[in-house]
């Protein structure tokens, strides 16, 4: 088992003291320079998929940041005379910035769609390539570097150059795999599913695209570093092009741009077909075959050549036998019975004078609540009432238009919704959102992982494996959310708002879409959460359930508040009977 | 500062190039706004129907409006083909835009295969005509170009907005399965459509053929303004793309004359940049 599981780590080894030593061999320079240019559309289509790939904010402005990187090494090396190797993290830094300037902006737009991030970045390349063209920093007539010295890091320049580009495509592979592992990919992977709802399980989404795209254009600034070098006569017409962007996605995408490895293994196989073509002297005919080559990928593999693989061997391997015992069919009732806690007199939720607009829209028109420690708080009313706009506003996911919340002594009014999440507010949706692409192990570890203070993996997984078989999901921690009907997708949801170990639970309508006996195994798992001591605010449409689990319910309209109280004394209130049923109804 | 005379000139020859970028911007904003579909290989298909009209016209002497009438309907069967693909394999937005950058690859190797990569220049008697109006001259090609793509967009915009079935597009566009589900045949209208665009890029190939020199790298001379115009436009909108295609080469033609040529593109893209983070309600 061992040896199987080091064999990988191994033949990485061996190729990289061999792939280190090769120019040293005394091979024509073709070779060098064939290799070298692997390594560079490694590097960069690995760089592009950390953000585009990972967090799904798919970009087609590569060139410029690769270009910046160019320019900035052959800036500083031309005119100041700056040592070459030092103009590297030069234009890693600058390119850096630059993505993390465009991100600081685009970030923040509320509508920013797929296409129109493409489109933006594609724009910012032309900008930035035509007022390099305009400025003396090329000044049209093109860079040469020639006459830069070259350090002799092996016995030719080529190798060289060999070399560097070596040690920047090993560091970007580590550095891919790193992020692929940490809660920093975990985070992204959850943004690419849905963005909204990595926020409100604590995912600081702003934070996380923003240093994904320092990541990648960093990357690609340093790339462009270093191939300013082997190119050695720059041009705005040669570096700002659309051959960078598009290559780079072509690559990824073929290979696979959510796995760390999977732009490596699209850009040696694109680099090398091409290069075949090239050295028979039918480029042209290589450039077609590539993108007949990509059509069909795209349409056959839409995710990949890594995950078309993953999944032939996950297919193939038969599970094994003894976990196929354990497997019982997923029977959905909570493993720990309710028990009761006394509700505190302490105030875990306050809401004060809340407004909240939409335009011209009074949604929340001054609410006033207290939630007590403990309690079970059933929130209602007519449709279009206000009910989800308040779990909304409280979990952050709208900012007030004016008026206070507080959550446990703390004012939550301003904050994002992911500080809120960490501050022990969790909810679930109506409609469940799960992240598509994660199983339900990774769905609840993600809220496990982000929701609470920083803990090992493993200790996370346990915990997420708890939370769901305390939902009754026990047998489908594999099982990708469509797999699941639609009341395990509920459950899903409450498994992972209880990952977070919430001290105040938002359910905004668990049952509906239920029926009958799935409503019963949801109310006993509602009563054991709050069993677990989380107090729980639910909005429900459900009379029966509200009446049998609330403590006190409110009852807003017209986002208003209209009643608080008892369950049976609100339900009796004639104002309410009125709003539900109508006027003649409530005399 | 230059002069008045030539800044007018200027802001006319601006406005009838936008024209082109217009003509180009309506079948790319059609596929995109109303089918949800991003066509790079437009650019490509309206080069290779360029290229038909040269080639119709020189080896054959076809006249330019002869070659049309054979290229622009052999250009909406290509477009219907594109579309079996799309159809066939559900193929989404990004997918689109990959695929199709595929097929203007392999469209753009398959003319420098047949014309070479040397540029080509169709000569007509009317490349050269003009009127003058005062000061002012006006190239009569680009005129009736731009009077052929008012027409078309203003065509498609009433089509759109009046008839059953563009109605019916636009409803779909919005939300597919609810229209389906009041008796739109989303599927046939998606072919109609992804025709007329694959048309509309035969009508601006021919005009590529009248007043442009052909080479095959100049396919993706256009894709980064004519792109920038389809979203200031405002995807899926005729009347939008016509407009902001001469606003485009308007503004472009005037940053020319005042600055310098090689400042152009700036223009185009910072007024893309600047609407999109402005993200007025109408986008």
């Amino acid at each position: 088992m061992n040896a199987a599981r080091d064999l990988p780590k191994l033949v990485a080894g061996l190729a990289i003291v061999a792939l280190a030593v090769l120019p040293t061999a005394g091979l024509p320079a073709f070779y060098d320079s064939f290799v070298y240019l692997v390594f560079f559309w490694v590097s960069l289509s690995t760089s592009w998929a950390l953000l585009s790939g990972f967090a799904g904010y798919f970009s087609l402005g590569h060139a410029a940041f690769f270009g910046v990187g160019m320019y900035t090494t052959a800036t500083l090396t031309t005119k100041f005379g700056v040592p070459f190797l030092l103009t590297i993290p030069a234009a890693a830094a600058v390119a850096a910035l630059l993505g993390v300037g465009i991100g600081a902006v685009v970030f923040r737009l509320r509508r920013l769609r797929g296409e129109l991030f493409a489109l933006l970045t594609l724009a910012v390349t032309f900008v930035i390539g035509t007022i390099i063209l305009n400025t003396p920093i090329d000044g049209g007539g093109g860079v040469f570097m020639s006459a830069v010295p070259l350090p002799h890091l092996m016995p030719t320049p080529t190798g060289t150059i060999y070399i560097l580009g070596f040690a920047l495509c090993v560091l970007t592979l580590v550095t891919a795999w790193w992020v692929a592992h940490s809660r920093l990919g975990m985070g992204l992977f959850a943004i690419h599913d849905d963005e909204d709802v990595a926020e409100a399980k604590g995912v600081p989404t702003f934070r996380y695209k923003l240093l994904a795209f320092a990541l990648s254009a960093g990357i690609a600034g340093a790339v462009g570093g270093i191939h300013a070098m082997y190119v050695g006569f720059l041009t705005v017409a040669g570096t700002f092009e659309l051959t960078v962007p598009l290559y780079v996605v072509l690559m990824s995408v073929l290979g696979g741009s959510r796995h760390w490895l999977g732009p490596a293994v699209g850009a040696t196989a694109i680099t090398t077909l091409l290069y075949a073509f090239i050295s028979g002297g039918e480029a042209m005919i290589g450039r077609a075959v590539v993108g007949l080559i990509l059509i069909i990928a795209i349409l056959w593999l839409p995710d990949g050549i890594i995950p078309a693989i993953q999944h032939w061997a996950k297919k193939r391997r038969p599970a094994p036998a003894k976990a196929r015992a354990e497997v019982v069919p997923a029977e959905v009732v909570p493993i720990v019975p309710a028990k009761v806690l006394p509700i505190g007199e302490r105030h875990i939720l306050e809401v004060r004078a809340v407004t909240k607009r939409f335009g011209g829209l009074q949604a929340l028109a001054g609410v006033d609540l207290d939630v007590r420690e403990g309690e079970i708080f059933g929130l209602v009313g007519p449709n279009g009432s206000g009910k989800t706009t308040l779990i909304n506003v409280i979990a952050g996911h709208y900012p007030l238009s004016s008026g206070t919340v507080t959550v446990d002594g703390i004012s939550t009014g301003g904050l994002a919704a992911h500080e809120i999440a960490r501050r022990g507010v969790a909810r679930t949706y109506q409609i469940p959102r799960p992240f598509v692409t994660m199983s339900v192990l990774d769905n609840v570890a993600l809220a496990a992982t982000f929701g609470r203070p920083v803990r090992a993996q493993r200790e996370i997984r346990d915990e997420a494996r708890h939370w769901i078989g305390f939902t009754g999901l026990a047998g489908k921690e594999a099982a990708l959310p469509a797999e699941l009907n639609l009341h395990e997708r509920k459950f899903l949801e409450l498994a992972r708002a209880l990952a977070a170990k919430p001290k105040l639970l938002l359910l905004d309508e668990v049952l509906s879409g239920l029926n009958p006996a799935e409503i019963d195994s949801a109310i006993r798992l509602v009563r054991a959460i709050r069993g677990q001591g989380a107090t729980i605010v639910f909005v429900e449409h459900l009379m029966r359930a509200v009446v049998e689990l609330s403590d006190r319910i409110a009852v807003l309209n017209e986002g208003k508040l209209l009643a608080l109280g008892a369950p049976r004394e609100v339900m009796r209130d004639p104002r309410v009977v009125s709003v539900y049923l109508g006027k003649a109804y409530a005399a | 500062m230059p002069s008045a005379t030539l800044l007018g000139q200027a802001l006319i020859s601006g406005v009838l190039a936008g024209g082109m970028y217009g003509l180009l911007a309506l079948g790319l904003s059609l596929s995109w706004g109303l089918l949800r579909l991003v066509n790079l290989s437009h650019f490509a298909l309206a080069f290779l129907a360029a290229y038909l009209t040269y080639e119709l016209g020189t080896t054959y002497h076809v006249a330019p409006w002869w070659s049309a009438a054979m290229v622009v309907p052999a250009m909406f069967l290509v477009g219907l083909a594109q579309h079996w693909l799309f159809d066939k394999f559900k193929v989404n937005e990004l997918a689109s835009l990959l695929i199709t950058f595929s097929f203007a690859v392999i469209l753009e190797v398959a003319i420098q295969l047949y014309w070479t990569a040397d540029y080509r220049r169709f000569e007509t008697p009317y490349s050269t005509l003009s009127i003058k109006a005062g000061p002012f001259y006006i190239p009569v090609l680009e005129l009736i170009l731009c009077l052929v793509a008012g027409v078309l967009a203003w065509g498609t915009w009433q089509w759109l907005r009046k008839t059953y079935v563009g109605k019916a597009l636009r409803a779909s566009a919005e939300d597919a399965d609810i229209a389906a589900a009041y008796g739109v045949d989303y599927k046939r209208l998606a072919y109609l459509l992804s025709g007329m665009c694959a048309a509309y890029a035969g009508v601006a190939g021919t005009f590529i053929a009248l007043i442009a020199t052909l080479a095959p790298a100049q396919i993706w001379t256009w894709l980064g303004v004519v792109f920038a115009v389809v979203i200031i436009g405002r995807l899926g909108n005729p009347l939008g793309a016509l407009a902001a295609g001469m606003l485009v080469g308007a503004s472009e033609s005037i940053a020319m004359a005042i600055l310098s040529p090689a400042w152009a593109p700036v223009v185009s893209f910072s007024m893309l940049i600047m609407i999109l983070l402005w993200d007025p309600e109408w986008l």
